[in-house]
């Protein structure tokens, strides 16, 4: 199933949450909506969903105009952050629901639907949980069995709202490895919204960065990582250090610091460098560290420049005691962009 | 979490301060004044509900079996319990159905005027019973204002069962809005969306989603109008007609013993509601107890 959305607009009040917002997923593709609280990705994601319907735009599934059609009639999986669960129902009662409250032929037969039920509930590693409720169960848990729900329908596309947002770090970690197990088991469309940077970049084919209801940036999390096409994405996705300062004859500088940008345009810029992109450099400028604090195999280094500016470097934990007293710095990359 | 609760047992063995040991003949709690107020508590409840039950029991306890048994259980008596638990079954079921339209109005939408709707459901909490019961009988009477156009249709609904089943409904619709309310709007909304996503029409989704989730409160909601409408007796006395095996209530009966000096007889009355009542209360803890095996 392959989703084009055309200049969709949505206001909320006076406030746009999508402001002529574009966007092509391919079939089969797991692409990851990313963006801050209040940058319309879940708006956007429920108005794909039928949830919510645009004041302007299109949506189509497979050239096929939705814009208008209900949740039902698109044949979407929704999986909620708050799961969303039939409380009063069992395990296997809810994954069953989609097909349960199908009507005449369209309706599978009681033992279609256990066998249905057993081959999700597998597929999720829930198996034999099925008559448990969903309160006696973990968030994790809970948070399968509402995929298994949404999987149930053989929907042609399948919407996660921050579906990882409620768990722990490490319930989290291991759901993401198999929701991309699943995604590539069932090879069913797959889109979902995070503000967790970390998470669209390990799980998804491709990251659209969303900004105040205008996507900023889409492409694989390399190309959104290493060639950011704003400031907005490049402060958001990945740390950076954040430089004011002017470019003049294709070089940046701010205070101290002097950064090469062949073919930037004169004039003030911001220019961004990864944590990890500084490196020992004679040539460079000068900086008096702080303070070294290993983790795992880095260590994060806390330097102070010439004219009182702070910044952040990773380096490897082995060159870490190269770095104590006055050193010179120079970038390996940076970013600049005009202001 | 397990984890935390484990590493906290862990601890508490662990450590060598007689503080644990002494946890185990009283729980320690950061709140001072357990035994004063659990004093006071048990004190208030011996004065004003223990005792004065007990009272009932020990004075129905006078008479002999047989004579308690022709007492409580008279023919009028029966017909009073007959038309009090009948018209207050008939009034909760009609509460049931209008108390949560009334509540899911309330929660789900917004209208001019919302507020005074909301302060009129409360109004039979705090009205004077007697008030009401003089109110719906001028109302109903054949000559009120809703009464005269009842008459031509054949329908006489005052100083009958049915003027009893009116007050009744009367009093007990509060009982059932304010339960369902709170749980009504707990529900969120992303649960109907997951309905509606997978596939069930607007009606499926109530039926199948909406009312199981709300069956608790509601079936609470609906014993305890019941059980206030068994009860009932300043507002009911009034649009009752209170004659003998027709239209007259247990609790009147009571009454009507006392004013004779039958101080047994209207124990003995007194004695059956109570047992009823502790039924009642027995069934809507059922009830919850029931509903809590999904929260």
């Amino acid at each position: 199933m392959t989703i084009s959305i055309r200049s969709v607009e949505k206001q909320y009040g006076r406030y746009p949450a999508l402001n002529k917002v574009g966007l092509e997923i391919a079939d089969g593709e797991l692409l990851a909506l990313l963006g801050p609280s209040g940058s319309g990705k879940t708006t956007l994601l429920r108005v794909i969903a039928g949830l919510e319907f645009p004041e302007g735009g299109q949506v189509l599934f497979n050239d096929q105009d939705v814009t208008f059609a209900s949740a039902a009639a698109r044949r979407v999986g929704f999986v909620f952050q708050q799961y969303a669960l039939f409380k009063h129902m069992t395990v296997a009662r809810n994954v069953a629901f989609g097909l349960d409250v199908r009507k005449g032929k369209d309706k599978p037969s009681k033992a279609e639907i256990t066998a249905r039920v057993d081959e999700l509930l597998k597929l999720v590693e829930l198996d034999g949980l099925g008559g448990r409720y969903p309160s006696q169960l973990s968030g994790g848990q809970r948070q399968r069995v509402a995929l298994s729900r949404a999987l149930a329908v053989s929907p042609s596309v399948l919407l996660l709202d921050e579906p990882f947002g409620a768990l722990d770090a490490t319930v989290r970690k291991s759901l993401r490895r198999e929701l991309r197990r699943i995604h590539d088991a069932t090879g069913v469309t797959t889109i979902f919204v995070t503000h967790d940077q970390e998470e669209a970049l390990e799980l998804a084919d491709r990251v659209a960065v969303l900004n105040a209801g205008q996507i900023e940036q889409v492409g694989t999390p390399d190309e959104v990582h290493d060639n950011p096409a704003s400031p907005f994405v490049c402060g958001f996705v990945g740390e950076a250090n954040r430089f004011d300062g002017v470019v003049s004859g294709g070089q940046f500088t701010a205070g101290p610091v002097v950064l090469a940008a062949p073919g930037a345009r004169d004039g003030p810029s911001i220019a961004y460098v990864r944590p990890h992109d500084f490196l020992l450099d004679e040539s460079g400028f000068e900086a008096r560290i702080e303070r070294v604090a290993p983790q795992g195999p880095l260590a994060h280094v806390e330097a102070v420049l010439a004219d009182g500016r702070r910044i952040e470097v990773t380096v490897a934990r082995d060159d870490a005691p190269r770095f104590a007293g006055l050193v010179k710095l120079s970038s390996r990359r940076s970013h600049v962009f005009a202001a | 979490m397990d984890d935390a609760h484990a590493m906290t047992a862990e601890t508490y063995a662990a450590s060598p301060t007689p503080v644990v040991r002494r946890a185990l003949f009283r729980r320690r709690s950061a709140i001072p004044g357990f035994g004063v107020t659990l004093g006071v508590t048990l004190t208030i409840l011996s004065l004003i509900v223990l005792i004065p039950l007990s009272a009932v029991a020990i004075k129905a306890a006078e008479l002999s079996p047989q004579q308690f048994l022709a007492a409580a259980f008279s023919e009028r008596a029966l017909a009073a319990y007959r038309l009090s638990f009948g018209a207050a079954f008939v009034a909760a079921v009609i509460n049931g159905v209008f108390g949560l339209l009334t509540a899911w109005t309330l929660v789900r939408y917004e209208f001019p005027g919302k507020a005074v709707i909301n302060a009129l459901v409360d109004l039979p909490f705090a009205l004077p019973t007697a008030v009401a019961g003089i109110a719906l009988a001028t109302l109903y009477a054949p000559n009120g204002w809703i009464g005269a156009h009842l008459t031509p249709l054949g329908i006489k609904a005052a100083y009958n069962p049915i003027g009893v089943t009116i007050a009744l409904i009367f009093i007990g619709l509060p009982f059932v809005v304010r339960t369902l309310e709170p749980v009504l709007r707990d529900l969120a909304a992303d649960v109907e969306e997951a309905a509606a996503s997978l596939g069930a029409s607007r009606l499926a989704t109530i039926l199948r989603v909406v009312l199981p989730a709300l069956a608790p409160a509601w079936l609470t909601g609906f014993a305890l109008a019941f059980a206030r409408g068994i009860g009932e007796y300043g507002s009911v006395i009034f649009i009752a007609g209170n004659m003998p095996y027709k239209s007259e209530i247990a609790p009147l009966l009571i009454i009507i013993q006392l004013e004779q000096y039958e101080y047994a007889a209207a124990a003995s009355i007194a004695l059956v509601m109570l047992g009823f009542s502790f039924l009642m209360l027995l069934v809507i803890n059922a009830v919850q107890a029931w509903a809590r095996r999904f929260h």
